[in-house]
């Protein structure tokens, strides 16, 4: 099998995109990622493949066909283009397809874009269409959605393992403090934490969205897109950048439906992709000095540290209170401001997360470096924990 | 003055109102919002923190800024009758504008809500008091509201539930009218207005002479020249 690499990285800033339409700001993100690569379009431009990670622009934005409108927008005819749908981990699975399409022998090069442009509808209507994901029958039907999961969730592992909404609140102070220092991060503000969780005032700064988790225990809804320029470690000579190696993937899927699952406080299948990709990539969670996990609320970030083998089960909240977890601390997280901080724009966050990996090793995250970085973990978590993939970067030998 | 007999036939009648009295608010980081209500003399010191907005396309900053620009102009000229304006401060700077005005005992009408600072509520606080004012304070039955932007739209009409009127004429046309009834304001006051009185004299006087903002995070690059 081929070893494949990352040769090229581009990131729009997230946030509210205005002034183009859904596949300019795909496009964007990727003529970055060509540029950084050194890749001109048009003739001769060498990518064999596109694969476009979007959730849901078909549903709120009306728009399908992604990955063939943005070949033509980027003249990349007559590149191979497909669409990839996993939920919120569809970054990652388009990072698994390109990397399985090159570690094949099938190309040689594969541009990667995931995307969303999701406030362009209400927040009510952005949480029904990111319900959808949602068993149909035994959980959308009753109208369940994402942030009453995660909501349900934080009560059990609070009454589990004794965290507190305060606790809740460090981790994302901490990764607010990290997006200060991304400029593609939505949100430049820190929040204190005092003021977040004990003032007076902080019932309506800080208000509940699914009781215990406040609106600072939630991501933003955002737009976004992010990009990567795959190709075969053997080929990469042409590209400007030396590549980054994709040294291990794994995927895991779990029940649809949430109930069903034997011990409800555990995110079995985060375990089970952390521990293919450790396998493949022949480390161990150690040997990781980086890691991108999916924060879309502030307890996955706790108890993914745990399932990825960063602390013991119930430990991963203590570590975050005592600093463990911040850049300098004993293993950074979450770097980029995670999703928290730096937004979710569903299709673009598995893309993105391996963005800030890729800037990590290389050496490149100005103001949030972990320095020495060689190797670094991404976690992205598609429905609720139903399917996730884990990607590890590792940087090559100088 | 000496106000000549033309000038008194253009100007509207005024009825006294109790002033708003000032809070302050926590925000997420920390700082302190002072929210209080401005004077008419202080109109066009105000105005010159909204007029580096009136061409920023994004968010509907043109069209928000530019009516508040004129709604404030004429609550300076004596044009518009009853016509009020709050602000916030942080650090004694303005971070941002709320006004609107009485159209009689029973009903207000809210005009404009602009963030200048963005990213910390800030224009959910200040619409928040703004609507206190009317409800709490001059206890009127209800405020007419209409949005011209949809984040004026989703924070208003889709969050406090307003309720559609749409035989309402509000003055500033456009989209049909919204009402907030004082029912409305009892079931979600306590979870969109907050703040503390009396404010500490210290953080009063930080207050006292508001500072223009040097910076708008709007306008990339834009830095406010010293007079």
């Amino acid at each position: 099998m081929r070893q494949v690499g990352i040769v090229g990285v581009g990131h729009t800033k997230f946030g509210k995109w205005s002034g183009g339409t859904f596949t300019d700001m795909l496009s964007l993100a990727a003529v970055q990622a060509l540029d950084d690569a050194g890749v001109k379009t048009g003739e001769g431009h060498g990518i064999d493949q596109v694969f476009v990670a979007s959730m849901g622009s078909g549903i709120i934005n009306r728009q399908s066909g992604i990955a063939s409108a943005l070949v033509d927008t980027l003249n990349l005819r007559p590149a191979m283009a497909e669409t990839i749908e996993n939920g919120p981990a569809s970054g990652a699975s388009a990072i698994k397809l390109g990397y399985m399409a090159i570690a094949s022998g099938m190309c040689d090069s594969v541009l990667i874009v995931g995307g969303e442009m999701m406030r362009v509808v209400s927040g009510w209507e952005g949480t029904d269409f990111v319900a959808t994901m949602l068993h149909p029958e035994a959980e959308y039907n009753y109208g369940l959605t994402l942030p009453a999961f995660a909501g349900m969730f934080t009560k059990l592992c609070m009454e589990k393992y004794g965290i507190t909404e305060k606790d809740l609140s460090v981790v994302s102070v901490k990764n607010h403090e990290h997006a200060v220092h991304n400029p593609v991060a939505h949100i430049h503000v820190v929040p204190n934490l005092y003021a977040i969780s004990e003032d007076e005032d902080a019932h309506v700064i800080n208000p509940y969205v699914a009781e215990p988790l406040r609106m600072y225990h939630v991501c933003p809804v955002s737009d976004g897109a992010a990009a990567v320029l795959l190709c075969a470690m053997d080929k990469a000579d042409r590209f400007k950048k030396k590549p980054v190696k994709i040294a291990g993937i794994g995927q895991a899927t779990d029940t649809h439906a949430v109930a069903e699952r034997e011990v409800p406080t555990d995110l079995l299948a985060v375990r089970l992709a952390a521990q293919r990709a450790y396998k493949m990539a022949g480390l161990t969670p150690k040997d990781m000095d980086v890691a991108e996990l999916h924060d879309a609320f502030q307890i996955l970030e706790v108890v993914e540290s745990e399932e990825v083998g960063f602390f013991e089960r119930g430990q991963g909240h203590i570590a975050a209170r005592n600093g463990e977890t911040k850049v300098g601390g004993k293993m950074p997280i979450n770097t980029s401001g995670g999703l928290k901080a730096k937004g979710h724009p569903l299709g673009a966050t598995g893309v993105s997360q391996v963005v800030e990996i890729v800037k990590q090793l290389r050496g490149e995250a100005t103001g949030r470096q972990v320095e020495g970085a060689k190797a670094g973990l991404a976690v992205n978590f598609g429905g609720f924990g139903n399917n996730v993939v884990a990607t590890i970067l590792t940087k090559e030998a100088e | 003055m000496i106000v000549d007999k033309m000038e008194q036939s253009l100007r509207p009648v005024e009825t006294p109102l109790p002033e708003y009295p000032t809070k302050y608010i926590t925000l997420a980081t920390g700082e302190k919002m002072v929210i209080r209500q401005i004077t008419r003399d202080e109109v066009p010191h105000i105005l010159e923190a909204v007029k580096p907005l009136m061409t920023v396309e994004k968010d509907f900053y043109d069209i928000v800024a530019s009516r508040m620009y004129s709604e404030l102009l004429g609550y300076y000229r004596y044009r518009v009758k009853d016509e009020y304006c709050l602000i916030g401060t942080i650090d004694g700077v303005i971070v941002g504008i709320v006004n609107g005005r009485t159209v009689d005992d029973k009903v207000g009408m809210s005009y404009h809500t602009m963030t200048l600072k963005q990213g910390l509520r800030i224009g959910a606080q200040l619409f928040a008091a703004k609507m206190e004012y009317h409800l709490d304070y001059l206890n009127q039955e209800e405020v007419w509201i209409v949005a011209e932007s949809p984040n004026g739209f989703k924070r208003w009409m889709i969050e406090y539930e307003l309720e559609s009127r749409p035989e309402i004429w509000h003055e500033l046309g456009g989209v049909p009218t919204y009402v907030l009834t004082k029912a409305l304001w009892e079931k979600h006051k306590a979870s969109k207005c907050t703040g503390r009185r009396p404010v500490k004299e210290e953080l009063l006087k930080t207050s006292e002479n508001p500072i223009l903002p040097e910076t708008y995070a709007q306008i990339p690059g834009y830095k406010r020249c010293a007079k």
